[in-house]
């Protein structure tokens, strides 16, 4: 676990740096290091993450990607051998310390994993118990939200005669976009998104690739992926990871153009 | 040499198939000696009254006091089972997630728990009766059954579980919910066709089970009152009747094995059906 929680270190003169830029970040990745057992996952990982906008986390199977969205909320708890160093600012503190309150952590975080996982339930129970969980009681209030979040991923006219049906009845895809309302529905800062669309089908995948770029003027999203031409379609801002190390990071209009290490050249050049 | 390939398909086939034919031949065979011999003697006095005076001699009477007696203890220690196990399996599957280690062991150790013959458990729940200085009796023999299927219940729920948690699990975690929560919440859900099959399973072999009862729950002639008093039971009743020399009481005997084989029958039949129902949310 990481030092103290000094906020006053972060970064002012950084945050400064970058509001004169125009840009606003919210969350600050130091010195990230990460060991799994003996092995080291992230190696000394520095990474800002633009508050709005879709920052794409570019690299392939097994380079870090996965592991450091775990540690935004704090899933990487689960695995007793995981062991990090650094800290990651977001919303003023060290989220990586043990007095943060991770539950609070992880419903600012939202995660859309690689493949779908709705909770055994109706379609609207999915919504709903993430409604609960914001402490919504009221049952009309509840059916507005979820009217709302099913709407607000495009999913409505597909399932509005069958809210009563069980999750497990839908497509894949269509499960992919209620697992993201679902998200959605315990108000999240960030979307984490992992790999979301591996395990759909062409017209799927466009469909949630449409909606990151929509809830991008809402939402901070950070997408995995080792899809080269994803990231270019909807990134704002690219890390190129390679074996635990932010490699290149930028714009994505001077990372594509001017690859500057050998690595990220060779990448490109594949993935064309 | 294809022509060898289609002989050797057509004996491996025959082979298969004479062991198939074979263990079906046996529980056939089984139900047909238990019919042969107990239908004869099974009436609606033998299913509706309690033993009289003379009944194991021959005379009037019936069984219903082991009918209810069993299905008392079979269903109380199913219960007291349900209890134990549902938060046992939930444990393994919420916060020993962390440690597949410590899960395997337990896995294991539950494995071989169910590996332990019920006599033993009998022998060990008689001793700390005899200690304690309490008598047979109802409770104590639900207590020592659900003790011997508690094992099984666990591993039962826990295998319907294993299959898509780690990631249910890892999204209602960053839903915001705590470990505990998911258990109840959603695992409960999640394997309640699994819940159901182990509870019925658990029912099946509390009936069924002589060797745990033989010291624990006694033997009554009349129907338990409360669960302190003894009980009688029907894989009892029937080895009672069984070792009679009088041939009109070892038929009762059959016609005890008919009840009790129907009464699992329709357990088990129940519970494909309520597993299947059950089925409808759960997330494959």
């Amino acid at each position: 676990m990481s030092l103290e929680n000094n906020t006053s270190l972060i970064d002012e003169e950084i945050i400064r740096k970058d509001e004169s830029k125009g840009l606003h970040n919210l969350i600050y990745v130091k010195d990230l290091s990460l060991w799994h057992g003996k092995q080291q996952t992230l190696k000394n990982v520095e990474l800002n993450i633009r508050d709005k906008g879709i920052t794409v986390l570019l690299g392939p199977s097994g380079c870090g990607k996965t592991t450091l969205l775990k540690t935004f909320n704090r899933l990487t708890d689960l695995d007793p051998d995981i062991k990090t160093t650094g800290s990651i600012f977001f919303e003023d503190k060290d989220i990586l310390t043990k007095n943060i309150d991770v539950y609070a952590l992880r419903q600012k975080m939202g995660l859309l994993s690689q493949r779908p996982h709705p909770l055994p339930g109706t379609i609207s129970d999915n919504i709903r118990y993430a409604l609960k969980l914001k402490g919504i009681k009221s049952k009309v209030e509840q059916d507005d939200r979820i009217e709302y979040y099913i709407k607000k991923v495009a999913l409505w006219d597909e399932v509005k005669d069958r809210l009563k049906y069980s999750a497990n009845s839908l497509s894949i895809g269509q499960q992919q976009r209620l697992c993201l309302a679902r998200g959605l529905a315990i108000e999240p800062r960030v979307i984490l998104a992992d790999e979301p669309t591996s395990a759909l089908d062409p017209i799927s995948s466009r469909k949630i690739e449409e909606q990151f770029q929509e809830l991008s003027k809402e939402f901070a999203i950070v997408l995995v992926t080792h899809i080269l031409r994803q990231a270019k379609r909807l990134a704002d801002y690219t890390a190129f990871m390679y074996y635990g190390e932010v490699v290149e990071k930028g714009k994505p209009s001077d990372l594509f153009e001017n690859p500057k290490t050998e690595i990220f050249k060779d990448y490109l050049q594949v993935g064309h | 040499m294809n022509s060898r390939k289609y002989l050797v398909e057509k004996i491996v086939k025959i082979i298969l198939l004479i062991f198939t034919i074979f263990i079906v031949f046996v529980l056939l065979s089984i139900f047909y000696g238990i019919f042969k011999k107990g239908l004869p003697a099974l009436n609606w006095e033998i299913i509706s009254q309690v033993p009289k005076g003379g009944y194991y001699f021959g005379k009037e009477g019936g069984i219903l006091n082991a009918i209810v007696g069993s299905l008392y203890l079979a269903i109380g220690a199913s219960l007291i089972a349900l209890v134990i196990s549902i938060p046992a399996a939930f444990f393994i599957h919420t916060y020993l997630f962390s440690y597949p280690k410590w899960q395997k062991r337990v896995r294991l150790w539950l494995d071989v728990l169910w590996g332990i013959p019920p006599i033993v458990y009998g022998a060990f729940a008689f001793n700390f009766m005899l200690f304690m200085g309490w008598p047979s009796s109802l409770l104590a023999a639900m207590i020592t059954v659900a003790l011997l299927i508690s094992p099984v219940m666990i591993r039962s729920m826990d295998e319907s579980l294993q299959h898509n948690s780690k990631g249910l699990f890892e999204s209602a975690l960053s839903l915001g919910f705590f470990k505990g929560e998911i258990g109840f919440k959603f695992l409960f859900k999640q394997s309640l066709p699994g819940i159901t099959t182990a509870f019925l399973l658990a029912l099946g072999k509390g009936l069924g089970d002589t060797a745990s009862v033989l010291f624990t729950a006694g033997f009554t002639d009349y129907i338990p009152e409360s669960i302190t008093e003894p009980a009688a039971t029907l894989p009892l009743a029937i080895f009672f009747q069984l070792s009679s020399p009088i041939p009109e009481v070892k038929e009762r005997a059959y016609a005890a094995a008919i009840v009790l084989t129907i009464i699992i029958l329709v357990i088990s039949i129940l519970s494909r059906v309520l597993s299947k129902r059950f089925s409808k949310n759960r997330i494959k």
